[in-house]
């Protein structure tokens, strides 16, 4: 035994890792990855197709063609509407979250080309608060829909979210009533919508505007749910088969379209957006 | 009288109307008229003292007392008749969620709830109210039905949740969900939705958009259980108490951040101390809201409907 003990309950890995910022890293399956042969590989590791965790501004580096994105309504910020307060104040917990994120809230939206392709995007943040959708991702959801229609363009929404934002009570559950109708003014007007769902998708987002893309693409290996394991494990007072609601549990299902490796995904999406007509 | 189902804040009064009744029965043969009277008009005072502070908490022991009216007696006792509409015609028959043809004094509707059970029996066969995503395809199926024929849909909300297991992920629970959010908001028919018990997150919302959204006054509707709340939050299950008050869930709450467009008063004590006033009330309250959309122009109740759910959300910019 060695001389010092690693307190293991305080180490967490759900086989999703967030973007390493070390020299390298290690995949879930053990292979060590130096960064740059990380970078190149879009962030996921070669020997067994891990996609790790990315920021939003990996993926507008990995989808839209260089220098053409720009990002919208930064400044909607979280309003706190019912002054929640459980072992922390929801306050307190946005405070923290702003220091930890650059971003103004769990979406960031803007809109930008693919291969010369208009497209409205919105991308969500797992980092902030779990990706959980709030008064703000509801706003900057249907903001995202609306310059989609009026600029008359295929709407692309990335989800990363554990569900609603409990802070925000029946006010973040009504989001999901809000983006919801948002999308039926899409339908509406005819455009597409392509929902990318990465790890994890689960709650209350995955049960409004994430599944209901025209065209469902989904990442190796996310987890993808309703229920979240956990919930689902004490539910049914055992443990869930490997690779339950994975992205390729989902498609066996039918419920997503396609799974697409981060390597392929801008060139998915361009095929896509040229067989709808843009 | 006092029996199992007398939650804590309801003993006095319980007490007390016992103590009544036994004066009363002693009163035939002494004269205590006068003093059964001053108790009588305690035990009032009481009541309203007691019921008009209720604790957000307090008022969900109410939405789930088990002898409060559930959707079936309702359909019993409000509509003039019911013909139950069963299947997804996909899968198979979800009993949590309950759908027909019904009637109301001169309106036909299109009439969809959430249906509990009363004990063990009922409760297994009804999921304890808990749909499946078949559930939510026959809600919807039905939705489509009611705007083939042009009928008015009323919704019942009473449901713990969209039931967590894996037969229900395996068959899209979140699919289901997401696609009646997106088809009630583009239906071409009013719809009016009551949250009549529990309203637990999308499992609730799943058949609850709609033009016209109401509460009875001790029901309850969040984006999760205060228990679950208290769970993930604190660690623990037992701050439930203070999870149902953070969460700001009772019918008042909803109408003072216009989520919700009325609330349905109950007969004093909640609806189970006098279900057949609630009925009475339900019933003069469905033809209120019905007579609303006598007459409508579909394109723009769906831009009202829009409008109304866009608007939904605090933000600072």
């Amino acid at each position: 035994m060695a001389w010092f003990k690693r307190s293991e309950k305080n180490i967490k890995n759900d086989g999703h890792r967030n973007m390493p910022d070390g020299l390298w890293t290690k995949a879930p399956n053990g292979n060590v990855i130096y960064k740059k042969e990380l970078e190149e590989n879009l962030y996921t590791d070669p020997s067994s197709d891990h996609h790790f965790r990315i920021s939003v501004k990996e993926y507008v580096g990995i989808i839209f063609d260089e220098g053409t994105f720009k990002e919208t309504h930064k400044k909607v910020r979280s309003a706190d509407p019912l002054e929640f307060e459980d072992t922390k104040a929801y306050k307190d917990r946005l405070k923290v979250a702003y220091e930890k994120s650059d971003s103004s809230d769990a979406l960031t939206t803007g809109y930008g080309k693919i291969n010369g392709k208009k497209a409205s995007f919105a991308c969500m943040n797992f980092d902030f608060i779990g990706g959980s959708m709030g008064s703000v991702v509801g706003e900057k959801f249907v903001r995202a829909t609306q310059y989609a229609i009026k600029n008359k363009c295929p709407l692309i929404v990335i989800s990363a979210s554990g569900g609603a934002r409990m802070q925000e009570a029946v006010i973040s559950l009504m989001q999901m009533a809000k983006t919801s109708v948002a999308l039926a003014q899409l339908d509406d007007a005819g455009l597409p919508f392509i929902s990318i769902l990465s790890d994890p998708t689960t709650g209350g987002v995955s049960a409004s505007f994430a599944m209901l893309g025209d065209v469902i693409i989904a990442e190796p290996g996310a987890l993808i749910g309703f229920a979240g394991p956990r919930v689902i494990e004490q539910t049914i007072k055992r443990k869930l088969p490997e690779g339950f609601q994975t992205s390729e549990f989902l498609l066996e299902h039918g419920f997503v379209d396609m799974i697409v490796h981060r390597k392929q995904l801008k060139e998915e999406l361009t095929k896509i957006i040229d067989w709808f007509g843009f | 009288m006092a029996n199992n189902f007398t939650l804590d804040f309801e003993k006095p009064i319980i007490e007390l109307e016992d103590k009544i009744a036994e004066m009363k029965q002693l009163g035939e043969e002494l004269d205590i008229e006068q003093d059964i009277a001053s108790l009588e008009k305690k035990v009032d005072t009481l009541k309203r003292n007691i019921y008009a502070g209720l604790t957000r908490w307090q008022r969900v022991q109410i939405a789930r007392h088990p002898e409060r009216p559930i959707t079936s007696d309702y359909l019993e006792n409000t509509f003039d008749s019911f013909v139950e509409l069963h299947g997804d015609r996909k899968f198979r028959d979800d009993a949590a969620i309950m759908g027909g043809m019904a009637t109301i004094g001169e309106h036909q509707v299109m009439f969809v709830g959430h249906q509990k059970g009363r004990d063990t029996k009922s409760n297994i066969l009804r999921n304890f109210g808990m749909p499946n995503p078949e559930g939510y395809r026959k809600a919807l199926r039905l939705f489509k039905l009611a705007e083939k024929f042009n009928r008015p849909i009323v919704c019942f909300l009473d449901t713990p949740g969209a039931y967590p297991g894996m037969e229900a992920e395996e068959r899209g629970q979140a699919e289901a969900i997401a696609d009646n959010l997106i088809k009630m908001a583009q239906l071409k028919v009013p719809i009016i939705v009551v949250v009549i018990g529990e309203g637990a997150s999308g499992g609730a919302l799943g058949i609850g958009i709609g033009d016209r959204v109401l509460m009875l006054e001790n029901a309850w509707y969040s984006v999760i259980a205060p228990e679950s709340c208290s769970s993930i939050l604190w660690k623990t299950w037992d701050f439930k108490e203070q999870a149902a008050e953070a969460l700001k869930l009772t019918a008042p709450d909803l109408k003072e951040h216009n989520i919700i467009d009325d609330i349905i008063k109950e007969p004093l004590g909640g609806a189970h101390k006098n279900p057949d006033d609630m009925f009475a009330i339900m019933r003069r309250t469905l033809l209120k809201e019905l007579k609303l959309f006598k007459k409508y122009d579909p394109k723009k109740l769906i831009e009202e409907r829009h409008e109304k759910f866009l608007n939904m959300g605090v933000w600072e910019e």
